[in-house]
């Protein structure tokens, strides 16, 4: 680190509520007691051991996991059982995942125009307007009519950002989105990201990609055993991790790199 | 520094391409595969000629009776002087245009669905499937706006084939598809009724399902109640073949990685609309030899209606059969049919084919 980040000035806008979220897969406790507070074009990188459960605490934003005890309160919207709320919810949080998931029937174009003209009811020229704008944005404007199975993974994971950007969503949601990339391929999705983060985009990012953390996180979440077990702002977190497990781990995967 | 220096491409050994090593690696590699095919040569010697010479060379083609066959080929004699009872049945002689132009209406009118640049696709589709059910019922049965009634009674040959063929795929692939949904679907009194009805129609034979329309079924109804026998028949067959395809089609839904039901969902995608854009789309594409080898049985088995006294075409040739006229004409007959048969599965088999080319799009993740 050559300059000391400082806190940026950040919305008072609580766009995430979690409060004392539990979730269970049948006897495993996989959250225990998760609270967390995430303010509008606040970035927040989510790290920890594997089994730790910071995959199953972002999916629990946008209910692709449901739990069982706790609040969840999504851009003032809470997530209950009501597929109204699921679905307001939905609408404004855009998901990267790790496998990419896009839809390999479907052009790039198609795969970007399917929920704005299904869920927002955008007419069919715009979106595509608004798809090639994104497309260009993740600077793969020309592989717009190609089909998702002619394209890098790294390409692929660009056109999946740009797929959720289409949304035009508050909130953007990433699963280790670098994880399954070959290694030549994890910077030119990280540059993408790095520069949805700049525009000011409300962000929370599971992955073990410390330098990104260290760049756009504003805080560092780091959580084991399904509970957070140190959250501090990046400058902090790398260089005085105060808890065990945070140093732990730290020695491990930064040793890594 | 060094520079690394790669090699240049080369052609192939000579030895590896074109038609002489074509036959080596395929009939000749070894001396057992050399055995085989000179004893599938000398099976195909044994056959093919004199086949052709009794289907084609020495056959009778010209004539009106028996006594114009020699007797010495195929006599198609047969053929040619009740082709028409073969295509049609009963249906009355002055009305048989209504047929034919069915058969104009929904060829032509599906026409455009299969034109890669044709626009409102979409659109076009849904009215087409609506209106032609409407105007084939309207031409074949009438009675209606102008038309004279022809009882279903009346309806045989290949086109009581086809009509039996084409209901019975048009209502399976809909209702199979619903099927395989709910018996995937997380609300346990949707799966239950999916499940049961599934096992139900699997596990009992289309020719005890047919009988059962026919005979057991209007003992328990009232008897001012009688439904049309083709009817009940057509319904029979569509029930029995949904649950073949859900089936099928469940295979499709369970090969789905789940991330796409993910991906779907997390876009804000409601349940029909996750199914009816991501999922079908893919599940459905990837079963395709599933759902047409279920529509070549479909095709084939329509031929039991025989045991319910429908007159289709297998029946209507072998009625022809047992014609004191035209007695000993059995093989020719069913050589007819067999080619009748065997033209429209195999163009089924060829357009399955050629539209899972036509759908590929690349290697899936």
């Amino acid at each position: 680190m050559t300059e000391s980040k400082q806190p940026r000035s950040l919305d008072d806008k609580i766009m995430i509520e979690m409060d004392t979220v539990n979730k269970w897969y049948g006897e495993f406790h996989v959250l225990k007691d998760i609270n967390l507070k995430v303010r509008r074009g606040e970035r927040i990188v989510l790290c920890g051991p594997s089994g730790s459960g910071k995959s199953t605490t972002i999916r629990c934003i946008n209910r692709l996991e449901e739990h069982q005890k706790g609040r969840i309160v999504v851009d003032g919207v809470e997530l209950t059982s009501d597929l109204k709320h699921i679905e307001a919810i939905r609408r404004e949080v855009g998901m990267v995942f790790q496998h990419f998931n896009l839809f390999p029937h479907l052009t790039v174009l198609q795969n970007c125009t399917l929920a704005p003209m299904w869920v927002r009811k955008m007419p069919k020229h715009e979106a595509e307007e608004v798809a090639m704008e994104f497309l260009k944005r993740v600077r793969i404007p020309e592989q717009a009519l190609k089909y998702p199975g002619q394209l890098s993974g790294g390409q692929q994971q660009r056109v999946a950002i740009a797929r959720a950007l289409c949304m035009k969503p508050a909130i953007m949601l990433f699963d280790e989105p670098t994880s399954a990339l070959d290694p030549e391929m994890v910077k030119e999705v990280l540059d993408t990201m790095i520069e949805l983060a700049e525009s000011g985009m409300t962000m929370l990012c599971v992955t073990h990609e410390m330098g990104f953390a260290r760049t756009v996180a504003d805080r560092v979440i780091f959580m084991d055993r399904g509970e957070i077990v140190e959250e501090a702002s990046p400058d902090v977190f790398f260089t005085h991790p105060k808890n065990e497990r945070t140093q732990a781990f730290l020695g491990q995967i930064l040793h890594n790199h | 520094m060094t520079t690394h220096t790669f090699k240049p491409d080369q052609a192939p050994p000579s030895m590896s391409i074109g038609a002489v090593a074509w036959l080596r690696e395929h009939l000749f590699s070894n001396w057992f595969n050399t055995l085989l095919t000179f004893l599938a040569i000398y099976l195909i010697w044994l056959l093919i000629p004199p086949a052709i010479q009794w289907m084609l060379i020495d056959a009778d083609w010209t004539g009106t009776t028996r006594a114009d066959c020699s007797g010495e080929g195929a006599c198609w004699v047969f053929i040619s002087a009740r082709i028409d009872q073969f295509m049609y049945g009963f249906y009355p002689e002055e009305l048989r245009w209504r047929v034919d132009l069915t058969v104009i209406a929904v060829i032509l009118g599906a026409a455009p669905l299969f034109i890669r640049a044709m626009p409102k696709k979409l659109v076009y589709g849904p009215v087409y499937l609506l209106a032609i059910p409407l105007i084939s019922f309207w031409l074949l049965h009438g009675g209606f706006f102008g038309l004279e009634e022809v009882p279903t009674s009346k309806w045989g040959g290949l086109m009581l084939t086809l009509v039996i063929a084409v209901v019975g795929i048009a209502g399976a692939m809909p209702l199979g598809v619903l099927l395989a949904l709910g018996r995937r679907s997380d609300m346990p009194a949707i799966r239950v009724i999916c499940v049961t009805f599934i096992e139900f129609w699997r596990g009992v034979p289309l020719i005890t399902v047919l009988f059962m329309s026919s005979v057991m079924l209007p003992l328990f109804l009232p008897e001012q109640i009688t439904i049309d026998k083709l009817l009940r028949a057509l319904i029979a067959v569509v029930l029995f073949e949904a649950a073949y395809i859900a089936e099928v089609v469940r295979g499709g839904l369970q090969a789905i990685p789940k991330g796409q039901y993910e991906a779907a969902a997390a876009m804000g995608l409601g349940y029909w609309r996750a199914m009816g854009l991501v999922i079908l789309p893919q599940a459905l594409k990837l079963v395709i030899p599933g759902i047409v080898n279920t529509f070549i049985a479909l095709f084939k088995d329509t031929s039991l209606v025989i045991i319910i006294g429908l007159f289709d075409v297998f029946n209507s040739i072998h009625q022809a059969t047992v014609d004191p006229a035209w007695l000993g004409m059995a093989t020719e007959g069913y050589v007819f049919a067999a080619l009748l048969y065997w033209i429209f599965c195999f163009g089924m088999s060829r357009y399955s084919m050629r539209l899972e080319r036509r759908l590929h799009t690349g290697h899936k993740r």
